[in-house]
């Protein structure tokens, strides 16, 4: 029954030319959230944006990208009518049948943008409440404290729309005004989690992965790869994979400096290759799934020598988290069930028993003194595969 | 299809037929012009069902060659793990009333296995009995556990990792003398076609085999049961298999199958001798260039010449089978690369295996095609990369 979504976006705190620029971006997400499905024009007016449905499967299809585009509030499933109290009357009967098809009790709420519109806001909605009161049952009942359901009305310059539905939106803001950041991905957990809350900021995100191949399984890279298909579902857009060849700067450690400092050079050569390609590709900040204390190269001490190798912002959206806190948002954005395949990033060769939990900088620095930290770079940026990842489906 | 083909085919040496074997031409042929001209259903009046029909007894007349049977005694299922699967299940249906114990072993494939303990929740009492430090069952161990009430012991004749090839005919003579009324399965998925096995010369009462292990295609297996066992079916339906396995027969699968048994039996008689030179000039040359190597699969007769298992100690397995699959060489890893979960075989740890051997077990295992010079040069690769992966260590 329902002919569109009705989007509230969040604009708290938004002014002027952001606040535009804000609304466009949002539409055009939703707009290519879409692309797949049967077109349609996203409209945006004042303070809403509508999309038109073409019958309950499209509804359901189109209400699964929405929920994913981030910027929006809230998403109601709305009826469109004439401007003509009559046929908003008959609009609210339909809705509070949908919505409560048993009966209960109910409120009507108008919001009136059109000031030429003859009624105001509390007396269309006492007619609306007297016109639904005349033509329902006794099985529903008005009232204003805490109804069953409020059915709600909007006079606007283009129709009157009603509704009764308020269907949480992911928040946050939409995916390309908050400017781009790489992502370093490791196929755990943690990862793919700092880089869905990247994107719900409003940034773009690339993914880069670093690959060890012998050591490490073509399925490690795989498992990546559908974790950027996964984020594809939020961004409304293809994802950047960088899949960093590793391999021999792993040998290069694992032959040239102590054990010990095995994860924490490992870790510097990462953060500096981020860096490069953050540098390539007009990105601003590193992200990464850390958060402090969960092991031993996430220490203060830790984060401390590693950072050191870059002055670009790293960004730890975790760092605050607990781990299950952190799982809880895993399984919801639908990452949690591909994290946890067995297949990792790291052989065992290049764990250390004992990586030192507490690693010095200067100690740091003076053992990768005998890497070609540049030529081993280089290198690595030079085999690096670049990926354009997106749902198939 | 094509960007999933792999393009090393030429100078591919695949030593992973324990895992799958590569259909046999003929075989292949066979099921396309089942599929595309003698397409009927066996259960059709038609001329072209009894076409099919009489696909089905040639097919079956070519595997009960292959394991020593008559006609009569083999039912094609669809796959190893069904016949095994029904052979336990049919049994404990059939024959429960005599009593509620079974006797398996510590190695068994998981379809046993499984398939043991979904019969322990159903109140079924089982024993599982270890191996020795060769991975090879004692007869008398599973002998002496034979009771009044022992209705089935199932024991497999070739373990799939190691090879070791199981005292089959002194287990079924043991039994049979202590109680005349148990019955014996025996999984012979990696003997068929590898073994000359007389089916109706040992105290076998039933014998599960698959296609694609020697040749055939995937999606079709047999079980050989004595005349006089009865067996409930795991699928009703339209009676199809004498009643005893319902479901519209495979026909292009089967008589591809047949080709298989077929041709597989011719390669048995003539190459038999001189495979097990094979293997043992294998297992020679591997202990030459890595002397510090474990084999794991029983030496010279107790093995099956097809399969050879060994650790090479500070070599995680996967990373092992990466670098031979760079240098073309196809084997199959005891465990993945994972520095968390401990997935190791259950075979050999049953062995009494130390943790770091079971870390670096690998299988490599042939067909009749397999040479010497490939086996001479995998060999030589597998020293290389155990000498580099050590030196990062």
């Amino acid at each position: 029954m329902y002919k569109l979504l009705m989007v509230k976006y969040g604009e708290l705190g938004l002014k002027g030319k952001n606040k535009s620029l804000f609304i466009n971006k949002l539409v055009k997400n939703i707009q290519r959230s879409l692309a797949d499905l049967p077109e349609r024009q996203v409209t945006s007016t004042w303070g809403r944006i509508l999309i038109p449905v073409y019958g309950e499967g499209d509804m359901a299809d189109t209400l699964e990208r929405v929920k994913r585009v981030f910027g929006i509030y809230s998403i109601s499933p709305a009826l469109e009518v004439e401007k003509d109290m009559e046929a908003i009357g008959a609009g609210a009967v339909q809705v509070l049948k949908d919505a409560l098809p048993q009966g209960g009790s109910f409120k009507i709420e108008t919001r009136r943008s059109d000031k030429t519109f003859p009624l105001t806001s509390p007396e269309i909605s006492q007619q609306v409440a007297a016109f639904v009161f005349r033509n329902v049952g006794e099985e529903y009942v008005a009232q204003m404290q805490n109804p069953d359901k409020i059915i709600q009305v909007e006079v606007r310059n283009e129709g009157a729309y009603i509704y009764g539905e308020n269907i949480p939106g992911a928040k946050g803001m939409p995916v390309g005004c908050g400017g781009k950041a790489v992502v370093m991905l490791s196929g755990g957990i943690d990862s793919p989690v700092a880089g869905w809350m990247a994107m719900k900021r409003g940034v773009t995100v690339e993914g880069v992965h670093f690959h060890s191949y012998p050591f490490t399984s073509e399925r490690a890279k795989e498992k990546v790869i559908d974790l950027c298909k996964e984020w594809s579902k939020w961004s409304g857009n293809k994802i950047i994979l960088h899949v960093v060849y590793f391999t021999n700067i792993q040998k290069a450690i694992r032959a040239n400096c102590p054990e010990e400092y095995g994860i924490t050079i490992m870790r510097r050569m990462m953060f500096r290759l981020a860096e490069r390609i953050a540098h390539q590709r007009g990105a601003l900040a590193i992200y990464t799934g850390e958060s402090v204390g969960q092991v031993a190269s996430q220490t203060l001490e830790s984060m401390y020598t590693i950072n050191n190798v870059t002055n670009m912002p790293v960004l730890r959206p975790l760092v605050g988290m607990d781990k299950e806190e952190i799982m809880e948002i895993a399984r919801k954005i639908d990452t949690y069930d591909i994290s946890i395949r067995p297949y990792e990033d790291c052989c065992t060769i290049f764990l250390p028993p004992h990586p030192k939990i507490r690693p010095r900088l200067e100690a740091a620095k003076e053992m990768e003194a005998k890497l070609d930290i540049e030529g081993l770079i280089d290198e690595a940026l030079e085999k690096t595969e670049i990926l354009y990842l997106q749902q198939e489906d | 299809m094509k960007s999933l083909m792999i393009d090393k085919t030429e100078q591919m040496i695949y030593l992973d037929n324990s895992a799958t074997t590569q259909v046999y031409p003929e075989a292949a042929k066979v099921a396309i012009d089942v599929m595309r001209e003698m397409y009927g259903n066996p259960s059709s009046l038609h001329g072209v069902g009894i076409q099919a029909e009489k696909i089905l007894t040639v097919a079956r007349q070519q595997v009960a060659a292959l394991v020593g049977c008559k006609r009569e005694e083999i039912f094609f299922t669809g796959c190893g793990t069904e016949s095994n699967n029904w052979a336990l299940k049919g049994i404990a249906d059939a024959y429960g009333v005599r009593g509620k114990h079974m006797i398996t072993t510590a190695i068994e494939h998981p379809s046993i296995l499984e398939t043991m303990k979904y019969l322990q929740q159903k109140g079924w009492e089982v024993d599982f009995i270890a191996p020795d430090e060769q991975g090879i069952v004692s007869a008398e161990a599973v002998i002496e556990k034979v009771r009044q009430d022992t209705v089935l012991v199932s024991m497999m004749f070739v373990n799939n990792e190691t090879g070791a090839i199981q005292p089959i005919e002194a287990v079924g003579k043991g039994v049979k003398a202590k109680n005349p009324q148990t019955f014996f399965h025996v999984d012979g998925v990696q003997a068929v076609g590898k073994l000359p096995i007389q089916v109706n010369r040992l105290p076998i009462d039933l014998l599960s085999g698959s296609g694609h292990k020697i040749h055939g295609p995937k999606g079709v297996g047999f079980l050989y049961v004595a005349k006089g066992v009865r067996l409930i079916p795991l699928l009703a339906g339209g009676g199809q298999e004498q009643g005893w396995r319902s479901g519209t027969e495979n026909v292009p699968g089967i008589a591809a199958m047949g080709i298989a048994a077929e041709k597989t039996c011719k390669a048995l008689k003539e190459k038999q001798e001189q495979m097990a030179a094979v293997r043992h000039g294998f297992i020679a040359a591997l202990q030459e260039k890595i002397p510090d190597c474990r084999i794991n699969s029983p030496q010279e007769k107790k093995g099956a010449w097809h399969i050879v298992n060994a650790s090479f100690p500070g070599v995680p397995s996967e990373v092992l089978l990466h670098y031979l699959e760079d240098a073309g060489i196809y084997i199959s890893a005891g465990s993945a690369c994972s520095a968390r979960k401990k997935q190791h075989s259950h075979v050999m740890r049953a062995q009494g295996l130390t943790e770091e051997a079971l870390a670096s077990a690998v299988r490599f295992s042939f067909s009749f095609d397999t040479t010497a010079e490939e086996l001479t040069y995998t060999a030589e690769q597998v020293a290389e990369v155990v000498r580099e992966v050590r030196s990062f260590r």
